[in-house]
């Protein structure tokens, strides 16, 4: 991991990285995939420690965390997007 | 199974070694609580449970209550132990007794009804323990084995650190004591919700690997039945403002504090284990009844991660706060005993973090004070099913 990495893809899997420290809106940021460096620019205000989406999600679409799905898409969501309870639910304990 | 590393415990009559040597006084029934609590209050080396059951419980109910009872008698961080009944109660203080006295320790029973009033009981509870305390301060550590150590674990306030470091650094560390011939603990079912085919699938057998996804459908088909949805409550508020979004993001990163050894068993809520290395128990995801339930179970030691921070410690089992996030770490020192957040930062291996904590769960079960005891953190919570009557 490197010194200046703020955000963690954490399976070559994952369409969502990690940000380890807050981010702004319009920031440029670089993550690890596969052993290469991408790039993605934040369209949202990132908290320390929530989730963006690393390529375009379709409404419905699995959202995958650890290489697994952690739930599915409330909508369309973009890549720099901001990915929590307003666009990301759970398919388990709720029939 | 290399049994090479010793901690400094206490030898128990059944065979079990102890991490502490606490005199435990349980009220058997929660009229009794108060005092229980009088008897304890102000004597080092004795603690009380407050345990608010023990009457009005119905079947599987009754038999949990009495067999977590028990299971903290039994644990072997305890020298000996009072019961404090109230007489008239539904689980008999004598049932107890006998449960805990078949381990060869000294249980001692006393009733508000028969001793005659709460001063009478508080006064001749407190010269039972005094007596007990003069016995059990003779007994020294001595070196045992690390194989006698079952280990709990448990993960509260989880944030997004949580599954990034510190439950793979515990990881870490479960898998060198379970090296050892110890035993680990991993349990609260409902976060196991989302991750369970990966966990499942490490069990030594088909039947364990059964029971261990039988046990999540369980929990899941429960809370839909009860016409609930699991989301209300888990992951909970501080967890989402901590960046987790669903209770299966939880889950995956939950399970990677157990490490990576093969399951070996399937417990029921407050059960002993009956194999070494990796088991499971079925606990709910409370905190504090997980953490019953377990050291109920016969853990004498516990590894809690959290990113949010938490106070929660048990009155006889130390517990081991280790965080991943550096501004809890620094907001709540006088609850949180390690920090694993340079792990994040890049600074640290998660394999260094994680045999830091075993030499740290090694001095602790040696008798370095958690900051847990510093703080006399003593909570206690019985998982029930149904409402008392």
């Amino acid at each position: 991991m490197e010194k200046k990495t703020k955000a963690i893809v954490l399976n070559q899997k994952d369409n969502v990285a990690t940000a380890i420290v807050a981010l702004e809106a319009g920031t440029t940021v670089v993550f690890v995939k596969e052993g290469y460096a991408e790039k993605v620019k934040l369209v949202s205000d990132i908290p320390m420690g929530h989730k963006f989406a690393i390529v375009n999600i379709e409404k419905g679409c699995a959202v995958i965390k650890y290489g697994e799905p952690i739930g599915e898409s409330t909508r369309q969501i973009g890549r720099g997007e901001h990915v929590h309870v307003q666009n990301l639910v759970s398919k388990r304990g709720n029939g | 199974m290399r049994d090479t590393i010793k901690f400094m415990g206490f030898n128990r009559p059944d065979g079990k070694a102890g991490t502490r040597n606490h005199i435990l006084v349980i009220p058997s029934v929660g009229c009794s609580q108060n005092a229980a609590r009088a008897i304890a209050h102000g004597l080092k080396g004795v603690v009380y449970l407050p345990n608010i059951l023990g009457c009005g419980q119905m079947g599987d109910d009754s038999i949990l209550v009495k067999k977590t009872l028990v299971g903290f008698g039994t644990n072997p961080n305890v020298f000996a132990v009072l019961i404090v009944g109230n007489g008239c109660e539904t689980l008999a203080p004598q049932e107890l007794a006998d449960g805990i006295t078949s381990h060869g320790k000294r249980v001692e029973v006393i009733t508000i009804q028969d001793v005659g009033g709460t001063k009478k009981t508080i006064s001749l509870g407190r010269k039972i323990v005094k007596d007990m305390l003069e016995n059990a301060v003779k007994l020294k550590r001595e070196p045992i084995s690390l194989s006698k150590i079952i280990l709990g674990t448990e993960c509260g306030g989880s944030d997004y650190s949580s599954g990034l470091a510190s439950n793979p650094a515990v990881g870490v560390a479960c898998d060198l004591l379970v090296a050892e011939g110890g035993t680990v603990i991993l349990s609260e079912t409902p976060e196991l919700i989302g991750a369970e085919h990966i966990f499942a699938r490490r069990a030594r057998t088909p039947e364990i690997e059964r029971q261990v996804l039988d046990a999540v459908t369980w929990w899941e088909n429960r809370a839909i039945a009860a016409g609930q949805d699991i989301r209300d409550g888990n992951p909970s508020p501080g967890n989402i403002a901590g960046g987790i979004t669903t209770l299966e993001e939880k889950s995956l990163g939950c399970i990677y504090k157990a490490g990576t050894s093969t399951l070996e068993e399937a417990l029921t809520y407050a059960s002993h284990p009956t194999k070494s290395g990796l088991v499971y128990m079925d606990t709910p995801a409370h905190d504090i009844e997980q953490l019953t339930g377990m050291v109920a179970g016969g853990a004498q030691i516990v590894l809690f991660t959290t990113g949010r921070g938490t106070p929660c410690g048990s009155p006889i089992a130390p517990v081991i706060k280790i965080t991943a996030n550096r501004n809890t770490f620094l907001k709540m020192r006088d609850n949180t005993d390690m920090d694993t957040s340079k792990i994040i930062q890049g600074k640290e291996t998660i394999v260094s973090a994680g045999k830091r904590i075993f030499e740290e769960m090694i001095s602790v079960s040696s008798g370095k004070m958690t900051k847990a005891e510093k703080l006399g953190q003593s909570d206690f919570s019985i998982f029930q099913m149904n409402p008392n009557i």
